[in-house]
């Protein structure tokens, strides 16, 4: 007999092996997106050593505990703010944000707002399972109309954001949604924010067997797999403003935005190098040596 | 003849069915045996026909199933049966070593 | 272990500031390169000067869109590598509640400083209290300690912020400077020595390599060395229970076992962290407890007291969290009554009659805020139970 070759799991060295199995349902989407992580971050040959990864509270929040890489597993709704002191003290880190809608665009709304308008190099995935998956199935602001919902059984009746729309608004330089069953254009679209600097954000529409289709009777995660698959309308360059989702509706993908801005230590460097000249002081990182 | 083929974790197989649907060779179904969580796993009903894309691997929310592709040179058929053998073997270790 | 200040940071010489410039000024001299701060009355001179000066010493400061945000932007900062600090008052000290708790069991270094005013809610924005006295020790849920200091003085906001930034960084805790309005405000001389006679304590970095190291498993001390971002620590950083590798861990033992460290790392260790300042305890018929402001006017009732016969001890609470419990028991031996002063209804005079146990009488003068208390109010109480 040959001897075997060594075949292992692209995403097993960035996993830490030793919590896998981790406690997402079955059919849930959050652990493709990771491979597409996996993916990306050897595609685009990233230091892992360099990579922080934080994220907030909820099903996705829990990435960073997963992930063998330096992660910071923060408060509801503030990976956001804690990832901006995180790359401004120290800017060699590529930092990266792993949370869902409910924490970046509820709780975490006014922060997610604030870091695209000032534009951090952040890189943003926001995995849109459309409600709060973790405490049981609430309504999120990401909830499209007439879905049944443990805070509205009887059904959603107000409006939802639309992600893409909102954070091109507040300043984002790339904005990208995928679903889980575009698991090429996820690691594509991972990868391309790894190489643009500024505030990048990847909505990926994911699937919550347990708690949003069941309530709606819409099948399991590979029912709704399939339902992304016949459902996606890839239209690159959409204006963010048609990219509403709705209960049952077709679903836009694609790179929206992909523009150039200053980023924030940018202007904040060019700023005070006009306005102070020689005097100031610019340091890579604000560690502290004492 | 087969271009390479997968390796399956039984043991964190959630049998979601996202690889069978997605293979685009279906080479693969969830299996009658059970693991130990009560899930059925997948397991090639074709082998002959895996390109070993790895597209599986990419689905898989549970990290229990990829795809590689053979070295050209190298015999295909009794890889097949050992790696399948040794993962299932890793993981049971892994089980017990928990 | 120390070591001296950088001097980038240390504005050597004799000033005439105010308490809130000057703790600035102690924050520079520790080492503090990154703020996160929100505008908020009448703290924020503190991160203005901070954002005037950092530029030319080498750093970051942020404003952030809310507390919520300062709170935590100072935690990734620490975690980035640098000290870092927030200011606030009484509305802000508030919303930042969540992540005080967030520093205290990720073991995060950090200072917040409260510039205490009128309360509660939008309260006196511009006149003092010292009412977040128990908020400060008690504010966010669940079971930890933490470290509150309380400057009387403008060289004491020096002094005490470099002591905050040193005890944040040795006991790996959320260190607090209870400043009060009158404090903050008012502007005395700041003697700021030369940055090598300034003792800095460094981050308690780790020198076991990475794959090696727990990065919750604590020294001899009760607290951990802290692992370095960005060099393949790998670190696991949450606000879950967790265990010494840091992986969250929901079992009661786990949690039984982390949360008691976090606590005794500050109790265990309270006669190396507690200051305080007595003075003419023995034979005293009366001691008189204060701090902050109040110690100021609490001095002038002590003077009044004393040219009237009566023995008056002076015991000014430096160190308010963790209370100096063991001491005041030993000062209240000491004397046949005790006087707590302090502009609230009543908080720090609780631990004072816990730590007493009744043995002497305690008076209690305050008021709900807005003023400094007159030396005549708290000369009435010194006369009352010296009788």
């Amino acid at each position: 007999m040959t001897t075997l070759p060594v075949h292992t799991n692209v995403v097993d060295q960035f996993l830490r092996m030793e919590r896998i199995p981790h406690i997402w349902c079955p059919g849930c989407g959050i652990g493709t997106s990771v491979n597409s992580f996996a993916r990306a971050l050897v595609d685009a040959k990233i230091d892992v050593k360099n990579l922080s990864i934080v994220s907030g509270i909820g099903c996705t929040g829990r990435v960073a505990g997963y992930v063998n890489l330096d992660s910071f597993h923060s408060t509801h709704g503030r990976a956001l703010p804690f990832a901006t002191g995180l790359k401004l003290a120290n800017p060699t880190l590529n930092v990266v944000v792993y949370s869902g809608d409910g924490d970046l665009f509820a709780i975490g709304g006014n922060h997610l707002i604030h870091a695209a308008r000032r534009n951090v190099d952040l890189k943003v995935i926001c995995v849109n399972n459309l409600i709060y998956a973790m405490t049981g199935g609430q309504t999120a602001p990401t909830t499209p109309r007439a879905v049944i919902t443990s805070t509205n059984p009887h059904g959603t009746f107000d409006s939802s954001f639309n992600l893409p729309y909102l954070v091109e608004a507040a300043g984002a330089v790339y904005v990208a949604r995928w679903t889980t069953f575009h698991v090429r254009q996820m690691a594509r679209a991972m990868r391309e924010m790894f190489s643009k600097r500024g505030f990048c954000f990847l909505e990926v529409i994911s699937p919550c067997p347990t708690l949003y289709q069941r309530r709606n009777k819409m099948g399991d995660g590979l029912d709704t797999m399939i339902y992304y698959k016949e459902h996606s309308k890839v239209k690159n360059g959409c204006p963010t403003s048609e990219v509403s989702l709705s209960k049952g509706g077709e679903i836009v993908v694609g790179k929206f935005v992909d523009r150039e801005r200053a980023d924030y230590r940018d202007l904040m460097h060019g700023q005070l190098h006009e306005t102070l000249g020689d005097r100031y002081v610019e340091r890579e990182a604000c560690e502290c040596e004492i | 003849m087969a271009k390479g083929s997968v390796q399956i974790v039984v043991e964190r197989c959630k049998a979601c069915g996202f690889c069978v649907e997605f293979c685009p060779t279906h080479v693969l179904a969830l299996s009658s045996a059970f693991n130990a969580k009560g899930y059925h796993p997948p397991h090639m009903v074709d082998p002959e026909k895996c390109s070993g894309c790895d597209l599986c691997g990419m689905y898989c929310p549970d990290f229990a199933i990829f795809g590689f592709k053979y070295p050209k040179d190298k015999e295909k058929k009794d890889e097949t049966r050992v790696a399948a053998a040794t993962s299932n073997a890793q993981e049971a270790s892994d089980a017990d070593a928990r | 272990m120390q070591m001296h200040a950088d001097p980038a940071g240390v504005l050597t010489g004799s000033h005439f500031l105010d308490g809130d410039h000057a703790c600035c000024e102690g924050a520079l001299a520790a080492g503090a390169r990154f703020s996160a701060g929100y505008p908020i009355t009448p703290s924020t001179e503190v991160v203005e000067r901070f954002a005037s000066r950092i530029p030319t010493i080498g750093g970051t400061f942020i404003q952030m869109e809310d507390e919520l945000a300062a709170s935590i932007a100072i935690q990734g900062a620490v975690w980035g590598g640098a000290k870092a600090f927030t200011v606030t008052s009484g509305p802000g000290f508030s919303l930042m509640m969540e992540h005080i708790g967030l520093a205290a069991m990720t073991e995060t270094p950090c200072v917040f400083v409260d510039v205490q005013r009128g309360g509660p809610s939008t309260g006196l924005p511009t006149l003092p209290a010292q009412a977040d006295m128990m908020q400060v020790r008690w504010g966010s849920h669940g079971d930890y300690e933490i470290i509150a200091l309380c400057p009387n003085s403008p060289q004491e906001c020096f002094d005490l912020t470099v002591a905050a930034f040193n005890l944040a960084e040795q006991y790996r805790v959320p260190v607090f400077v209870m400043l009060d309005e009158v404090v903050g405000h008012m502007t005395e001389k700041v003697v700021i020595p030369p940055a090598d006679r300034i003792d800095v304590t460094p981050r308690r970095y780790t020198t076991i390599p990475p794959g090696e190291f727990y990065a919750y498993q604590p020294k001899e001390d009760l607290v951990p060395d802290m692992p370095h971002t960005g060099q393949g620590y790998n670190v696991h950083v949450t606000g879950l229970t967790h265990d010494e590798r840091g992986y969250p861990n929901m079992k009661p033992a786990a949690q039984d076992k982390l949360v008691r460290r976090l606590c005794d790392k500050i109790t265990k260790n309270a006669d190396k962290i507690c200051m305080y300042e007595e003075e003419a305890i023995d034979g005293s018929d009366v001691v008189v407890v204060s701090y902050g402001i109040t110690s100021r006017v609490a001095q002038r009732a002590i003077e009044l007291a004393r040219a009237k016969g009566v023995k008056v001890g002076k015991f000014r609470l430096i160190t308010a969290w963790p209370f100096p419990e063991k001491k005041m028991k030993e000062v209240a031996a000491r004397t046949n009554a005790v006087v707590v002063t302090e502009i609230n209804l009543g908080q720090m005079v609780r631990e004072v009659e816990r730590a007493v146990a009744g043995e002497v009488p305690v008076k209690f003068v305050g008021h709900a805020g807005g003023s400094v208390h007159n030396p005549e109010d708290i000369l009435k109480a010194i006369m009352e139970v010296a009788r």
